[in-house]
């Protein structure tokens, strides 16, 4: 309890650390943002909730640090995942997914809980349990006497993160696919009916999703590091991410995702690094509390 | 009778399953390992496993071992206990069950090495254990329990009085010195943790920051921004190796400045390889460096076992040969020399014989305390200096000047 206490002067004492507490979220929550994106589509239009989102993020992250240890630049490997997940992920729609895409929530939520099991596993025989990570060699600018600082290989992803999601955006709004995947989100039947070829929209959406994990993993091996277990990492913050913000809601995702990753430093900076991830799922419990009572005012669910 | 059934059985057990595998003139004698190939220990545990097969096939080259004017080789039943301590233990009853092994290697790791010992103390079967360091478990009374190693509570105290070393030739009372800690959360870090504050205290040494770091950690810079406005004048940090890649390439990103540093697992976490000249002066504890001038006559010297492992493995080739390996190596060695010394294969016989070992090797001095661990070999401290791994305490053994302060 002092050290709460203390750990919470502190923020008073240099104000300067709020600073980069938020800057530090920020760059964070960027990251889990894509991620939990290409949750809240293929949960949208798909109706399936991907237990194996965090592993197509690794999965994406090995591609790049493979890549780098072939010696092709490493920005060029956030493309190459992005499209060789897509591939990766359209494969494993035909061989998994497909079959099951009728069946109850038990049975995708088993399958795609199998899915991530097995790939963490095949990355891990793959590339070994290190953990890795790609150094892009470049400098960090500092500011506020060397306190705050903001590598730039950082600001990079970041900038790698938006640019993406920005072509997200235009797709989905702009494009044939993107429109049919958004009348199928909103009724596959009367999308069927109107000559939506709904079989190819759903594989193009969850390949769409495993190349947007794919890139935010490639992105992240340059900042962070990874390991083939650290999928469930990923997984759980873009659930609670996108049961936050709601689905087909874009702004809203990237916000919560900014808002997790500011969150999420706070705590750690407050109750200590351990109690970071519980954080995420407080705030997961939250929102679902606070949904259901709103849900109970409007009587839309069941007592 | 029952000693005979039994190498019958072991006999017959492992001609099975690796037919072939005995050279013809040997035969074998079973040792069950359950260690981690996969989950988040898998990294050592494949250095472990490095480590035993380095160590028998020497003993094989040299004329394997002598028990009873027989000739024996060693064969070991590997299972993956996928870094689960349930797992462990549920694959030590299998081997002791069904495989029917009577002698058993240590696992990866504290936490699954205490889920296996009471399996193994149950059965009455001894195991010799390279990679379990907390000294929770030299407290339980175990018997059949011997661990090669130093107990975790010495690694980093020894970074507390070098500290204090610094201090006082500096000019500085020691207690003026603070100590930033954070440890993740299992056994053999928390023990860590105990070893460095219980010294820091002798030294009247306050700490300001005492933090756990969460399993799966991807990002500690909370921490590290604490560090920047505390200004310890030592951070240790323990987190196996992914703790290790994590705090060395945020210290460096985030700039931190802290006279010392000393970090675990930086071998075995590959740090100078990962991130070249951010490691430097980084402090790492550790059981064994191939600079000791330890000896013995199968593996030779230190440096000697340094330089066969990397030309056999080019895994190590380019990096240092983790001290993980080269102390599962020094079990097997125990093992032979237990075995040699009790002329028989009754596990009682050779229990005894293992806690009065009194062995040089090329690891260290081994010889056990009552508790079953190794009271023998001291810890070593070693700073990354220009990409390498210099000793530099306890001075004793330090072939190079220590770096401080740092940065």
């Amino acid at each position: 309890m002092e050290q709460f206490v203390s750990n919470f002067g502190l923020l008073l004492e240099f104000p300067v650390v709020n600073l980069k507490i938020v800057l530090d979220g920020i760059m964070i929550g960027a990251l889990f943002a894509l991620a939990a994106y290409g949750l809240a589509l293929v949960w949208g239009v798909m109706n399936v909730k991907n237990l194996a989102q965090g592993d197509f993020v690794i999965g994406g992250g090995y591609i790049c640090w493979w890549l780098t240890q072939m010696g092709v630049p490493a920005l060029i490997g956030v493309p190459v995942a992005f499209i060789l997940m897509a591939g990766i992920g359209w494969i494993i729609y035909i061989l998994i997914i497909r079959p099951i895409l009728d069946r109850d929530l038990f049975t995708t939520l088993l399958a795609t809980f199998g899915l991530a099991i097995i790939m963490a596993q095949l990355l891990n025989l793959l590339f070994g349990s290190d953990t890795q990570s790609v150094d892009l060699g470049y400098d960090t600018l500092y500011f506020v006497d060397g306190f705050i600082d903001v590598p730039i290989a950082k600001l990079l992803g970041v900038l790698m993160a938006g640019v993406l999601a920005l072509g997200v955006i235009l797709f989905m709004k702009f494009s044939r696919m993107g429109q049919a995947i958004r009348a199928t989100a909103q009724d596959a039947r009367a999308a069927r009916v109107l000559g939506i070829n709904t079989d190819k929209v759903y594989a193009f959406t969850w390949s769409l999703n495993a190349a947007i994990c794919g890139a935010a993993g490639a992105i992240i091996v340059m900042v962070w590091v990874i390991q083939p277990f650290y999928g469930i990492t990923h997984s759980v913050r873009a659930f609670v991410i996108v049961t936050a913000a709601g689905l087909g809601n874009l702004p809203g995702v990237i916000a919560a995702g900014l808002g997790i990753g500011v969150l999420e430093q706070y705590g750690a900076h407050i109750f200590g690094i351990g109690y970071q991830q519980a954080i995420a799922v407080i705030l997961l419990l939250l929102v679902l509390i606070y949904r259901l009572s709103q849900q109970r005012r409007v009587r839309q669910s069941l007592r | 009778m029952r000693a005979n059934l039994s190498v019958l059985g072991l006999v017959a057990g492992a001609t099975m399953l690796l037919p072939g595998a005995a050279s013809a003139a040997c035969e074998s004698i079973t040792l069950g390992a359950a260690i981690s190939l996969t989950g988040k220990y898998a990294t050592n545990g494949i250095h472990t496993q490095n480590g035993y097969e380095f160590a028998i096939q020497k003993i094989k080259d040299a004329g394997g071992i002598k028990v009873d004017g027989k000739c024996y080789n060693f064969d070991v039943i590997y299972y993956d206990d996928e870094s689960k301590g349930d797992r462990a233990a549920t694959l030590a009853e299998r081997l002791i069950n069904q495989d029917k092994v009577q002698y058993m290697l240590g696992p990866y790791s504290s936490g699954m090495t205490k889920a296996i010992a009471p399996v193994t103390e149950k059965y009455k079967i001894p195991m010799i254990e390279a990679e379990g360091a907390s000294r929770s478990l030299f407290n339980k009374g175990y018997k059949y329990l011997f661990a090669v190693l130093s107990t975790s509570e010495q690694y980093l105290a020894s970074a507390i009085a070098l500290a204090a070393e610094k201090a006082i030739a500096s000019g500085k009372d020691p207690s003026s010195v603070k100590v930033a800690v954070a440890v993740e959360n299992d056994p053999f870090s928390l023990d860590i943790r105990a070893g460095v504050l219980e010294d820091a205290k002798r030294f009247g040494m306050k700490a300001v920051i005492d933090e756990k770091l969460p399993r799966d950690l991807a990002d500690m810079s909370a921490i590290l921004t604490k560090v920047k406005l505390l200004k310890p004048d030592v951070l240790l940090v323990s987190g196996h190796s992914k703790g290790a890649a994590t705090a060395v390439r945020q210290i460096d990103e985030q700039n931190v400045k802290v006279s010392m540093i000393g970090i675990t697992h930086c071998e075995a976490a590959d740090v100078t390889g990962k991130f070249g000249a951010a490691a430097n002066d980084i402090l790492c504890p550790t059981q064994w460096a191939e600079t000791l001038t330890y000896e013995d006559p199968i593996f030779g010297t230190a440096e000697n076992f340094n330089s066969e492992v990397k030309a056999k493995y080019d895994a190590y080739a380019n990096r240092a040969v983790p001290y993980q390996l080269a102390q599962a190596s020094a079990a097997i060695y125990v093992f032979k020399d237990a075995f040699e010394r009790a002329g028989s294969l009754d596990k009682e016989a050779v229990r005894d014989a293992i806690a009065a070992t009194d062995l040089k090797t090329f690891y260290g001095n081994v010889k056990f305390s009552d508790a079953g661990n190794n009271i023998a070999k001291p810890m070593v401290l070693r700073q990354i200096q220009d990409g390498k791994y210099n000793v530099v305490a306890p001075s004793d053994f330090a072939s190079h000047q220590v770096n401080w302060p740092r940065g």
